[in-house]
């Protein structure tokens, strides 16, 4: 493998690991706030308690979130040294002004809402946290408009003197339609993620030992059911709407997707695949007729434009070379983000069901406790991926390929050294952090009281 | 004053704004054995900087991304020709923050240990090797025409450099002594001023040698200026640390650090990253930096935010300002030695 194979590899590992603690922290700081918000307004033990047990989760996730942030934020230079000369001037705003508004809110409240447990106003402490959540919310917007100006670029002119892309509406980048879809697709999934969070292991608390701590997890499964369906609902509409905009925006990634070859209308949305998906042969699939058309274009035979066609319109376009991104990867990641999602909305439908029949506990219901959580990881993961490579072989789709857009000093060498050190130590990380996550989310929180001397009273987060 | 003027002073005030805050975190890091004799006063060493070490680092990140907004150039060259030391420093900021965050999760002696030698390692790394990276800035960096880093990882561990290290390295530590005595009584405050006159004396020998060596690249009254009250203050707060004033001991070292890093950059000034090969193919304010109309959006941004996370980092600090002790940590009664 040469620099630029490495290079690749080392940004998907690094930053689709950052992306498992992301949602998490999206979503949760916003339910753990609701949850301070219910124990601010109704004084009532319970919901101290819920929000210790849930805020405790949260700070053990939030830790990796930060530090592999750190990363993300240096390996434009380090790695990607042509892109970031290239794209400098539009790319690196949005991530300055995401530090300045988003990452100093959510780090100082944090350390107020930790170390100002019983100490300070209570309406301050509350403040704090969601002050977090918000935070975590203009990250989000900040980091996918610059995303979006890699998918679809808006408000710059090529400047051939300086040989880079240049802003000139800044507006326009903020008001990308890639990113006014992508945002709530990327809010909805992180709640989606923090509801079946919560769900799974307040559902195997319950199922564990029945009718115990019920105060405590079962308005837990309600909260992450309900927030998960919401959210559900939320992801589909808002995934719609994102095929149609990439249809229009990246043609490419839509073909891909469905590994549609030759354009067609109607064109038919495949399920499933079984055969070559180089095209020239297919086994076996499954096809809903005129479902492409009306999921790319809303209208019912609408012509939805094949990856062979692309190819020789790009030719004519951008010169001679391969448009094509992996169409395996694009289509069966599309297929099992979906999934993902799907399966996790069916488990909370269950989980709802099951609380208000009080049925017993079987074992399968225990295994869906256990799987929940992990479903939507899989799912953000999937759909990053599937955004990515399905952009490629572009970094900045039209402008520049991905090749192009590595560091020259760079030798493949350091990028292995660091690809090595980086993958090793997220994995003891991660192994540290399931330990700790495992264990905290099995213990139940003591009964609490308000203590009458604040000074003298054990931490809620112990330091 | 040109855009791009302003914003190599707002990125050395970001740089400076870090180095003065997460200087002293790493320096509570690096003591942390030592004035920590017990399993208590680890914790009220460790809780000094606990509810703001994080918001300290954000000031790194702003950094870094000010520096890719503004200059795309110096970000792009510097980062990718840093590359080892930066990864370097990377995985001990990781393994930094995990640390302070998980270290009091459980209570277990052994956890605690382990995290324990994670943190001082962790901030014994970064302060120094930041000094390497600064001087390195400072000193220029083998670069031809084409703005690409043409040195090694060896490159950087130059004598004037390696000064440069020791002597972030031993003034963290200093300003973290000093940290400590002002946040803290009883015997980790007592420990921490023990540590200030050896390492005081240290770091003004370090000091002294780097800040000089560092006007022969491109000296001026103004340089010598800077250096000479960061000496002044260095010596200043020594003195008001040995006559018990820890507060105006704690501004000696900030403003020392403050204007060593005017020092550094006052001497940069106009260039970003010079090229020692020749010095026609270095980066500079010009070269590097982004569109007016980028810089115009930046600055508008800057001036509005900037206020506001002052004030509320501010309002932390205030916040916690008590000093803190031995009582300040809970222990089950069974467990109270004191």
């Amino acid at each position: 493998m040469d620099a630029i194979d490495l290079a690749r590899w080392q940004f998907g590992i690094i930053t689709v690991y950052h992306f498992l603690f992301v949602p998490i922290t999206i979503g949760m700081s916003a339910l753990v706030a609701g949850l301070h918000t219910a124990w601010y307004r109704t004084g009532k033990q319970q919901y101290r308690r819920m929000t210790q047990f849930w805020g405790k989760l949260f700070l053990i996730n939030f830790a990796i979130g930060v530090v592999t942030g750190i990363v993300q934020e240096f390996q434009f230079g380090m790695n990607w040294s042509s892109y970031s000369k290239f794209v400098g001037d539009i790319f690196g705003a949005p991530l300055a002004i995401e530090g300045l508004l988003a990452f100093f809110l959510e780090s100082t409240f944090l350390g107020l809402w930790i170390f100002g447990w019983d100490r300070l106003p209570k309406k301050v402490h509350l403040a704090s946290i969601w002050l977090v959540a918000i935070g975590t919310q203009l990250s989000a917007y900040f980091i996918l408009a610059a995303n979006s100006w890699m998918q679809w670029p808006r408000g710059y002119t090529y400047n051939s003197a300086t040989g880079r892309a240049e802003l000139h509406d800044f507006g326009a980048v903020l008001t990308n339609k890639v990113v006014l879809a992508t945002y709530p697709h990327t809010i909805a999934a992180s709640l989606l993620t923090a509801g079946a969070f919560m769900l799974g292991i307040a559902m195997w608390h319950l199922l564990r030992r029945p009718g115990e701590n019920g105060s405590l997890f079962r308005p837990a499964v309600k909260l992450g059911a309900i927030t998960t369906l919401v959210a559900a609902a939320a992801l589909m509409i808002t995934g719609d709407i994102q095929a149609k905009i990439m249809t229009d925006t990246q043609p490419m990634k839509m073909a891909a997707a469905e590994a549609l070859y030759d354009t067609s209308a109607p064109a038919p949305f495949s399920i499933l695949t079984i055969g070559s998906l180089d095209g020239s042969k297919e086994v076996w699939s499954l096809k809903v007729p005129h479902g492409l058309s009306f999921l790319a274009t809303s209208t019912w035979n609408g012509k939805v434009e094949g990856i062979n066609n692309l190819q020789t319109a790009y030719e004519q376009r951008f010169g001679p070379g391969s448009y094509k991104p992996n169409v395996p990867l694009t289509y069966w990641t599309f297929r099992f983000m979906i999934l993902a999602g799907v399966l996790t909305a069916a488990i909370a439908l269950l989980a709802l069901w099951q609380l208000r029949r009080q049925r017993k506990s079987t074992k399968w219901l225990i295994r869906a406790a256990l799987a929940v959580p992990l479903l939507p990881l899989l799912g953000n993961s999937l759909g990053w991926i599937f955004t990515e490579m399905g952009r490629q072989p572009w970094i900045v789709f039209g402008l520049m390929q991905t090749r192009d857009g590595v560091s020259p000093s760079v030798g493949a060498g350091s990028v292995l050294t660091s690809l090595i050190v980086l993958t090793l130590l997220y994995g003891v990380l991660a192994v540290v952090e399931v330990f700790l996550l495992l264990r905290f989310a099995r213990e139940v929180p003591a009964e609490t009281t308000e203590p009458s001397d604040p000074e003298a009273a054990e931490p809620a987060f112990l330091y | 004053m040109a855009l791009t003027d302003i914003w190599f002073l707002l990125i050395a005030v970001l740089w400076t704004g870090y180095l003065v805050l997460e200087g002293f975190d790493f320096g509570v890091g690096m003591l942390l054995p030592v004035v920590g004799r017990d399993a208590v006063d680890r914790k009220v060493t460790l809780r000094t900087i606990g509810p703001v070490w994080d918001g300290n680092e954000v000031w790194l990140l702003v950094a870094g991304g000010a520096t890719f907004a503004a200059f795309p150039f110096w970000y792009a060259t510097l980062f990718s020709g840093f590359y080892l030391a930066l990864l370097i420093i990377l995985v001990a900021l990781i393994l930094r923050g995990i640390a302070l965050e998980y270290r009091g999760k459980l209570d277990d002696a052994t956890w605690h240990r382990r995290w324990d030698l994670v943190i001082v390692g962790s901030s014994a790394v970064p302060a120094l090797l930041w000094g390497v990276a600064l001087a390195n800035i400072v000193r220029g960096v083998p670069m031809g025409a084409d703005h690409e880093y043409a040195g090694n990882f060896f490159t950087l561990l130059n004598p004037y450099a390696l000064l440069g290290g020791v002597t972030t390295l031993l003034l963290f530590a200093l300003h973290g002594a000093i940290f400590l005595a002002l946040k803290t009584h009883g015997e980790v405050h007592d420990r921490a001023l023990k540590l200030v006159p050896p390492i005081g004396l240290a770091t003004v020998v370090a000091a002294a040698g780097f800040l000089g060596w560092t006007q022969a690249f491109d000296g001026s009254a103004l340089t010598w200026t800077l250096a000479l009250a960061a000496a002044l203050c260095l010596v200043g707060a020594l003195a008001a640390s040995r006559f018990g004033r820890e507060g105006w001991a704690f501004l000696g070292t900030a403003a020392t650090i403050a204007l060593a890093a005017a020092t550094l950059f006052t001497t940069l000034y106009p260039n970003v990253l010079p090229s020692t090969t020749d010095a026609a193919f270095s980066l500079t304010t010009v070269n590097a930096a982004s569109t007016h109309y980028t810089l115009t959006i930046m600055t508008w941004v800057a001036v509005i935010f900037t206020p506001v996370v002052l004030a509320y980092q501010g309002y932390t600090y205030w916040v916690f300002r008590k000093r803190l002790g031995r009582t300040d940590i809970y222990q089950p009664a069974e467990k109270v030695t004191s």
